[in-house]
C-alpha cells in the first residue's frame, strides 16, 4: 500500500492482505451487524440531471455515508406497495421468496464472498435481505413470530443494507446454478433495485449510462458525429496494420444487416481492438452492413435497472432495423446485452415479424434457433464462416498468444453459448488452454465488475470480486504459460484488464474478434508485421 | 437459540401426545381428530399454495442454461443442461426432482494465501439429501399396508426388499436406518458446517427435528415397544375407511407418532417444506430456453416511454449532416 494512494486505487490495496480471506462465518447474527459503508466497496448515487432526464422519483443530492438518504415521507408504504406489486408480477419473486430451505450449496459460490468473505455474500443471505421483509410483512407466521420465523422489521437501516449488498451483486447467476431449485440471485438483486429505485437509491455508474443510452443511443453519450470520427480513426489504425482501407457505414438504408455492439467497444481499449476486428472482418467478406448512431448500443443498463428502464433502451434496436429496412441484425461480443437480447428483446420489443430469419449470405447457413428474435451473436455468425472455409486464416500470426477463454456470465448462463467462442479460438490460435472445470462454461466466474459495478470508486470490491476468475488465470499462466484472457463482454475486456493487472499482471484481456482478425490474412494486405495495436505479432513478437 | 428453540418445541409436542393419550387417554383426539384436521390443512393448503404460485405470470422466459444451447447444426447441443424444447425442459426437471442433478454439481471453496481460490468436489450434501427424500419416500410406500386391505403385493414386495438384511425380528429395513442416518447427516451439517449454521434459522432446525422424531417413534414402536399391529392397522383403516376406531390396544407411542406425523402435515403448507411443490414451478429450470425461436408473451406488458427515431434526429440533426450520415428528413 502506498500512502498516497486513494481508495478507488488498486495501489490501495495489498495484494497479500486482500488475497487472505475466511469463508467461515461467526459471530453475531447478520440481522445484528450493521453495513459498514467504507470507501472502495459502495458506489457514489446517482445525479439529479440523469434521473430527472429518464424520469426517475426522488433526485436529490445525497451520500451513502450520510445519516439522512432523505427518503420519501411515506417510504416505507412504497416499499410494501412496491413488492406486493412484484410478487403478484412475477412467479420468479414470489416462488423464491417462498422455497428456500437454506441448504446452502449456493453459500460459496458467489464471487464477492469468496474474494471478499462478508457473510451477506453469500447468495442466500442475499436473498433473506429481501425474504425477512417478506415474512414480516406478507405472511402470517412472519407477522406474528417475528425474528423466530425469520422476519425483521423494515426500517431505514435495512435500506442502506439493501442499497450496499444489491450493489455487490452482479446479477452473473453462477449460485443459480447449483441451487436445487434454481432461485436465481439475480432475479432477487432486481427486484431488489427495482424497490430502491422507487425511492431515488441508485448509483450514477448506471444511472448516467442508462440517461445518456436514452438520449444519445449509446451508454458512454457518444454524438453520430463521435462516432463517425471514432470509426474512422479506426479505419486509419486498420490500414496502418494491414494496409487494407476498410468503410465502416452508418445509418446506411437497405443494408441487409445491422450490427449492433456494446458501445464500450468504440471507446475502451481493449475493446477499440474487437470493434477493428469486426470491421476487417465484414470487410473481407465483403457483408453488406451497417452500424447506426441510434441504436450504438447493444448493451443495456436498463437491465441493472429495472424491467421497464431495460424495455425503454431496448426498444432502439427494432425500431432502428425497421427504419433502416435491413433483413436481420447481426450483435457483437457483449455479455449482458445478449441477456437482454436472448431472454428479453422479443417479449419486450418484439415481435420482429418485419425482419428475415438470419441467413448467413456466405455460407448460406439459415440461423433457425434465432427465427423468431431475427438476431444473431457473432460468433456465431464467424464459426459458421470458418467451418465452411471462407476464411483465409493463418493462426500463427497469433503464435505470440497463448489464451484461454473466459466465459461470461450471460452467454454462459443465460445462453449457453460455450462452443462458438472456443471454436474460433482453437481455428486461430495455435496455444488455447482452457482454465479450471470448476471455473468454466456454466460454472464460470463473474469479472467482478458486471451490473453496473465496474466503477473505480468501487475498487475494493472489483479486486475482491475478480480474485476467484483472477486465481483460475493464474493457474494457466503458472502451468501453461498463458498471456491473454480472451473474453467476448465488452464489461469484462474493461473490468478483468483492471483485475488481471492485480493479480496477474502477465496476463493481458483480448477479444475474440481482434485474434481473428490477427490470424486473417486480408485481400490486398501487406506482410503483416504487426497487429491491431500495432504490436510486432508471431515468431517475432515472442523474442 | 434457534436450534433450542426447534428442540424444545418439538419435546413441548412429545410431552402434549403422551400427556393426552398416555395420561388422560385422549385416543379419539390424538387417533381420529387431529390426523383427519392435520390432513385436511395439509391438502387444502399446498393447494392452496400451488395455485397462488401457479396464478402469478410468468413476464419472461429466464432458464438458468447449464450446457450448450443449440444453434449450428454441427455443433452438439445438451439438451438436458439446455433445453430447447417442452420435453427436453421437462427432462430437465425430471433430472432435478428425482436425482437432484443441480446439488451433484457441488463444490467446496478454499481460499489460500495470495488469493488462490480452490474448489473441489462436495457431493455430501447432495448424497445425503438424496438419501433422506428416497429413504423416506420408501418409508412412506411401506406405510400403506396399513392403509390397504388386501395389501398391494408391491408394498410387500418392496417391504420385504427393504428388509432384506434380515436383522432382528421383526426384520429391521433398510430404509429406516438410512433415514435416520441422513437426517442426522443433514441435522449435524447445520450444526458443523460454518456456513451452513450461520444462514439457519428455527425453520430449518424444527422440521429436522420433527422428522427425526418421526423416525424414532416409528422405530421404537417397531422394534422396542413392538405395539400390537392390529391395533394399528385398526387405527389406519379406520381413517382411510372414514369409519374412525380408538384403537384401544395401541400404544400409546403410536399416538405420539400419530401426531408428530399430524404436525408435519399441518406445519408442511406453511413452512420452507413446500419446496416440494415449488421446486416445479421455478421459472429458472421449467422453461425452455428457445427464446430467439419462439416469441414468450408477457401478459401484463405494457407500453413505455421511449425516445423514437425522429426526436434522435430533431436533437442531433446538424451533427448528423456534418459527419455526411444520411437524415430522414434533409
Amino acid at each position: 500500500m502506498t500512502s498516497e494512494a486513494k481508495p478507488d486505487q488498486m495501489a490501495y490495496y495489498d495484494r497479500e492482505k486482500l488475497g487472505q480471506v475466511d469463508l467461515r462465518p461467526g459471530g453475531a447474527d447478520w440481522m445484528d451487524v450493521p453495513v459498514n459503508m467504507r470507501p472502495g466497496s459502495f458506489i457514489y448515487p446517482a445525479k439529479e440531471k440523469h434521473l430527472q432526464y429518464f424520469g426517475l422519483p426522488n433526485p436529490r443530492q445525497w451520500f451513502p455515508t450520510d445519516p439522512d438518504w432523505k427518503l420519501p415521507a411515506n417510504w416505507k408504504e412504497i416499499i410494501i406497495e412496491g413488492m406486493r406489486e412484484r410478487l403478484s408480477k412475477y412467479r420468479s419473486f414470489q416462488v423464491f421468496m417462498d422455497i428456500c430451505v437454506r441448504c446452502g450449496a449456493c453459500a460459496d459460490k458467489c464471487h464477492f464472498f469468496i474474494g471478499g468473505g462478508d457473510p451477506r455474500n453469500m447468495p442466500v443471505l442475499r436473498a433473506e435481505l429481501l425474504r425477512s421483509i417478506y415474512r414480516r410483512e406478507f405472511t402470517q407466521a412472519g407477522k406474528i413470530l417475528g425474528r423466530l420465523a425469520g422476519g425483521r422489521e423494515l426500517t431505514v437501516d435495512v435500506i442502506k443494507e439493501w442499497f450496499y449488498y444489491f450493489y455487490q451483486c452482479t446479477e452473473c447467476r453462477r449460485c443459480s446454478v447449483f441451487c436445487p431449485y434454481g432461485i436465481d440471485t439475480a432475479e432477487i438483486t432486481m427486484m431488489g433495485r427495482e424497490l430502491l429505485h422507487l425511492l431515488g437509491v441508485n448509483v450514477n455508474w448506471i444511472m448516467e449510462p442508462v440517461a445518456n443510452c436514452f438520449r444519445t443511443g449509446n451508454h458512454l453519450g457518444i454524438q453520430p458525429h463521435g462516432l463517425r470520427d471514432t470509426l474512422d480513426f479506426f479505419a486509419d489504425d486498420i490500414e496502418e496494420a494491414t494496409g487494407v482501407r476498410v468503410e465502416a457505414p452508418l445509418n446506411r438504408k437497405g443494408a441487409e444487416v445491422l450490427f449492433v455492439t456494446p458501445s464500450g467497444d468504440f471507446l475502451a481499449d481493449p475493446g477499440t481492438y474487437t470493434c477493428m476486428g469486426y470491421m476487417c472482418l465484414f470487410h473481407e467478406i465483403g457483408l453488406d452492413y451497417t452500424f447506426s448512431t441510434y441504436a450504438s448500443d447493444g448493451g443495456n443498463f436498463g437491465l441493472f435497472t429495472s424491467h421497464e428502464a431495460m424495455k425503454r433502451l431496448n426498444a432502439k434496436i427494432y425500431a432502428e432495423a425497421r427504419r433502416l429496412g435491413v433483413k436481420w441484425i447481426l450483435g457483437g461480443e457483449c455479455g449482458h446485452m445478449w441477456r437482454v437480447l436472448n431472454q428479453y428483446m422479443d417479449t419486450m420489443n418484439g415481435p420482429a415479424d418485419f425482419l428475415q430469419v438470419p441467413t448467413s449470405p456466405l455460407t448460406g447457413t439459415r440461423f433457425e434457433h434465432a427465427r423468431s428474435t431475427k438476431m444473431i451473436h457473432i460468433t456465431e455468425f464467424t464459426a459458421d464462416l470458418i467451418k465452411h472455409g471462407k476464411l483465409n486464416l493463418d493462426p500463427s500470426q497469433n503464435d505470440h498468444v497463448r489464451v484461454t477463454f473466459h466465459d461470461s456470465c450471460n452467454p454462459a448462463r443465460a445462453m449457453g453459448i460455450f462452443e462458438e467462442p472456443r471454436y474460433i479460438l482453437r481455428s486461430v490460435c495455435n496455444h488455447f488452454h482452457e482454465m479450471p472445470e470448476n471455473t468454466i462454461r456454466e460454472k464460470t466466474f463473474c469479472c467482478g465488475g458486471g451490473a453496473g459495478l465496474g466503477t473505480d470508486e468501487n475498487m475494493e470490491m472489483r479486486l475482491r470480486g475478480g480474485m476467484p476468475r483472477a486465481s483460475a488465470v493464474r493457474h494457466v499462466h503458472e502451468k501453461h504459460g498463458v498471456n491473454h484472457l480472451a473474453a467476448m463482454c465488452a464489461i469484462d475486456r474493461a473490468t478483468l484488464s483492471t483485475v488481471c493487472e492485480y493479480w496477474v499482471p502477465e496476463v493481458r484481456v483480448t477479444g475474440i474478434h481482434e485474434l481473428v482478425t490477427n490470424a486473417l490474412v486480408m485481400k490486398g494486405q501487406k506482410k503483416r508485421e504487426v497487429n491491431l495495436r500495432l504490436e510486432p505479432i508471431g515468431a517475432q513478437a515472442e523474442e | 437459540m434457534r436450534i433450542l428453540v426447534s428442540l424444545v418445541a418439538v419435546v413441548a409436542l412429545y410431552l402434549l401426545a403422551w400427556v393426552g393419550v398416555g395420561v388422560l387417554g385422549l385416543r379419539t383426539l390424538f387417533g381420529t381428530v387431529l390426523p383427519y384436521a392435520a390432513l385436511a390443512l395439509f391438502v387444502c393448503g399446498v393447494a392452496y399454495r400451488v395455485v397462488r404460485w401457479a396464478a402469478v405470470p410468468v413476464p419472461f422466459r429466464i432458464p438458468t442454461t447449464c450446457g450448450q444451447q443449440r444453434s449450428l447444426e454441427w455443433i452438439k447441443p445438451s439438451p438436458l443442461e439446455n433445453p430447447h424444447t417442452g420435453l427436453q425442459a421437462f427432462l430437465r426437471m425430471a433430472l432435478e426432482v428425482l436425482f437432484f442433478r443441480s446439488l451433484l454439481r457441488n463444490t467446496k471453496a478454499e481460499v489460500r494465501a495470495g488469493g488462490r481460490l480452490i474448489q473441489g468436489s462436495s457431493k455430501w450434501l447432495w448424497a445425503g439429501a438424496l438419501a433422506f427424500h428416497w429413504c423416506f419416500l420408501v418409508v412412506l410406500v411401506r406405510h400403506t399396508r396399513f392403509f390397504t386391505e388386501p395389501v398391494p403385493w408391491c408394498v410387500n414386495l418392496l417391504a420385504h426388499l427393504d428388509g432384506f438384511l434380515q436383522v432382528g425380528v421383526p426384520a429391521m429395513t433398510l430404509s429406516s436406518v438410512v433415514l435416520l442416518g441422513a437426517l442426522g447427516f443433514l441435522l449435524a451439517r447445520r450444526l458443523v458446517t460454518g456456513q451452513v449454521r450461520y444462514i439457519s434459522l428455527p425453520a430449518d432446525y424444527f422440521p429436522l427435528f420433527l422428522l427425526l422424531s418421526i423416525v424414532a417413534t416409528g422405530l421404537l414402536l417397531r422394534h422396542v415397544v413392538r405395539t400390537d399391529l392390529s391395533a394399528v392397522k385398526e387405527v389406519a383403516m379406520g381413517l382411510v375407511t372414514f369409519a374412525p376406531s380408538p384403537g384401544e390396544g395401541a400404544h400409546w407411542l403410536f399416538y405420539v407418532h400419530l401426531f408428530f406425523v399430524s404436525v408435519l402435515l399441518a406445519y408442511f403448507p406453511f413452512s420452507k417444506l413446500m419446496h416440494m411443490g415449488g421446486v416445479f414451478l421455478s421459472p429458472t429450470r421449467n422453461l425452455a430456453n428457445n427464446n430467439r425461436a419462439v416469441r414468450h408473451i408477457n401478459p401484463w406488458d405494457y407500453p413505455v416511454k421511449v425516445h423514437t427515431y425522429e426526436e434522435y434526429e430533431g436533437e442531433f440533426r446538424e451533427k448528423l449532416k456534418t459527419a455526411g450520415i444520411p437524415l430522414e428528413k434533409e
